[in-house]
């Protein structure tokens, strides 16, 4: 996946300036940067959701193997089906577990009860949740405890084999030990998906991600990218200065 | 001036600081008259039962549940039996809801997620306007105007169609059962509209995304988050509905008419409960004939009390089938 020139607009104000970013195959990539800097729209304008804020507009591209997703002939369902999200808070359905990663096979028109036993069996246990829910698959989601839930909406995700997974700071409502649990999955995950995290945690960043683009406002307050590059050169070696004093905690 | 006591801090240890502060913060008099409030309540529901009760004590002696079940009402030569009014009232209430609840939730839907904002709130309010149109107006409209320009045409082509079909049978009536659920559809369809769209515009944002972001179209997150999601507090608009077309009693007079008719056709005049104490209470001049329109008074509390029960009870169903628990 490669953003090109992508600018965003609520209003008449621009909220993100120009970003280009490459999310190559089976790699995590990480976006930090202060409260307000726009990572959440971005992640957003990755998957078209950000086609529900009013009176917005962009201009760029998003290109899923190579083909823009904001083109005139793109369904932009299918999008969503090929990249998939995971929110800040824990929002399974109230429905049973089993209904909640059943939902996205459900709507392509999946109904044969063998093949949605074997899809909610796999990605379970590609969220690493089934060995905790396997014997409770019709009690509901709401009764997971918070990390439980965030696997389930992981498992709800990849139920639908996305190609992306973006996740919206994953792990921000979670207790720590919730959170490494996550971290691990997120390692897991990237054998099979792309990964993009937006997330306000360095040492998260640092811990899980590939490549990390740091975002920052520039004077106009509108969002833009700083650097991007390798986790390790971008903690251990920032080429620029915005970039220092931020991961060395000196605002932000 | 000198103040009793020396501290502030220091009274609010003692006895009488904490009943002041107690007394102060208004808790005991607020507890008290919310509580009041609350058994207020009750008292009014049981009291108006019980009066109900003792004052139907000569009919129901005399015919027992024969009043429930007998169809002849003759005050002349005193006979009560009440079942073409029972029927009377539930069948043009059902059928009411039958219509309005699919109106009522469609509008809703639209009003809620497709409607464009300018037009959201223009169109609330005038679904609101129509909650407050009084109902002897809709009587007046139904008799003048809806039973010869839409009722009267559409029964004649049911009949002409389905005239095999027992509720279709003729002769085809203006006022009738048919005119008289239209007209209630009509007078519940805001309620339940205006519910309906708030108990939608309640639902968390993170639930529509979370469907929209598997790839749902706008009509897979209404047909399976949505309305699922919102069925309790449908449930609750529609009790609404139902309580008002259950009790509605002047529109329902001018369009039903007032013909205690046990044949099964929706085309023929019917009579309900609350039409027949409107009708009838005036000229009742003996004691009996008087207990027996109280007595249907209180089949219609009765009726009325059970429906909100049980429609209760679903909504409670659902609700904890839904949220397991924890929410």
């Amino acid at each position: 996946m490669q953003v090109r020139g992508l600018n965003f607009y609520y209003g008449n104000v621009r909220a993100i300036t120009d970003v280009n970013l490459d999310v190559p195959e089976h790699r995590i990539v990480a976006i930090i940067g202060p409260s307000g800097c726009g990572k959440s729209t971005l992640l957003r304008t990755l998957n078209r959701m950000s086609d529900f804020v009013r009176r917005s507009r962009m201009d760029g591209e998003v290109l899923l193997d190579g083909e823009n997703i904001y083109g005139t002939t793109v369904d932009v369902v299918d999008v969503r089906r090929r990249v998939g999200m995971v929110f800040q808070r824990p929002n399974p359905f109230p429905k049973s577990i089993y209904e909640n990663v059943a939902f996205g096979p459900r709507m392509l028109g999946i109904r044969n009860r063998g093949d949605l036993d074997g899809i909610v069996e796999r990605s379970l246990r590609g969220a690493a949740l089934w060995n905790e829910v396997c014997d409770k698959l019709k009690e509901s989601g709401l009764a997971l405890s918070g990390g439980q839930q965030q696997r389930l909406c992981i498992a709800r995700a990849i139920a639908m084999e996305p190609e992306v997974i973006l996740m919206d700071e994953p792990a921000s409502a979670l207790d720590p030990v919730a959170t490494s649990k996550i971290e691990d999955l997120m390692r897991e995950l990237r054998e099979s998906y792309s990964i993009v995290i937006v997330t306000h945690n360095m040492q998260q960043a640092m811990r899980i991600s590939d490549d990390t683009a740091f975002m920052n406002v520039n004077s106009q307050r509108s969002g833009h990218i700083v650097e991007v590059g390798p986790t390790k050169r971008i903690f251990t070696d920032p080429q620029q200065k915005e970039t220092e004093d931020y991961i060395t905690g000196r605002f932000g | 001036m000198q103040s009793p006591r020396p501290s502030g801090l220091k009274s609010l240890g003692s006895t009488t600081g904490r009943f002041r502060r107690w007394w102060n913060h208004g808790d005991l008099p607020f507890r008290a008259a919310i509580a009041l409030a609350g058994i207020l309540v009750l008292v009014i529901v049981l009291a108006i039962g019980r009066e109900l009760w003792a004052h139907s004590i000569l009919p129901r002696e005399k015919f027992g549940l024969a009043f429930l079940t007998t169809s002849t009402w003759d005050p002349v030569r005193q006979q009560f039996g009440a079942l073409p009014f029972i029927i009377g009232t539930i069948e043009t209430s059902v059928l009411a809801l039958i219509m309005a609840i699919p109106a009522g939730i469609g509008v809703a839907i639209f009003l809620a997620e497709l409607a464009p904002d300018w037009l959201r709130a223009p169109l609330g309010t005038l679904i609101e306007l129509l909650a407050a149109v009084p109902s002897v107006v809709f009587g007046l409209w139904g008799l003048f105007v809806f039973i010869p320009d839409v009722v009267k045409p559409l029964g004649n082509t049911l009949h002409s169609a389905f005239s095999f079909v027992p509720l279709f049978d003729g002769p085809v009536y203006g006022p009738s059962r048919l005119a008289a659920s239209m007209i209630l559809a009509i007078m519940i369809l805001p309620t339940i509209t205006a519910v309906t769209r708030d108990v939608f515009l309640a639902l968390p944002r993170t639930q529509s995304e979370a469907a929209f972001a598997l790839g749902a179209t706008r009509w897979e997150m209404i047909a399976r988050v949505l309305v699922p999601q919102s069925l309790s507090g449908i449930l609750g608009a529609v009790i609404l509905g139902l309580g008002r077309a259950l009790g509605e009693t002047i529109a329902v007079t001018m369009v039903i008419g007032n013909n205690p008719d046990l044949s099964a056709s929706l085309l023929h005049p019917g009579y309900t409960m609350a039409s027949l104490i409107a009708n009838e209470f005036s000229e009742a001049t003996n004691e009996t004939y008087v207990q027996a329109l109280i007595e249907i008074g209180l089949v219609l509390f009765v009726i009325t009390l059970l429906l909100n029960m049980i429609a209760r009870l679903l909504v409670w169903r659902v609700a904890r089938r839904f949220t397991g628990g924890t929410a």
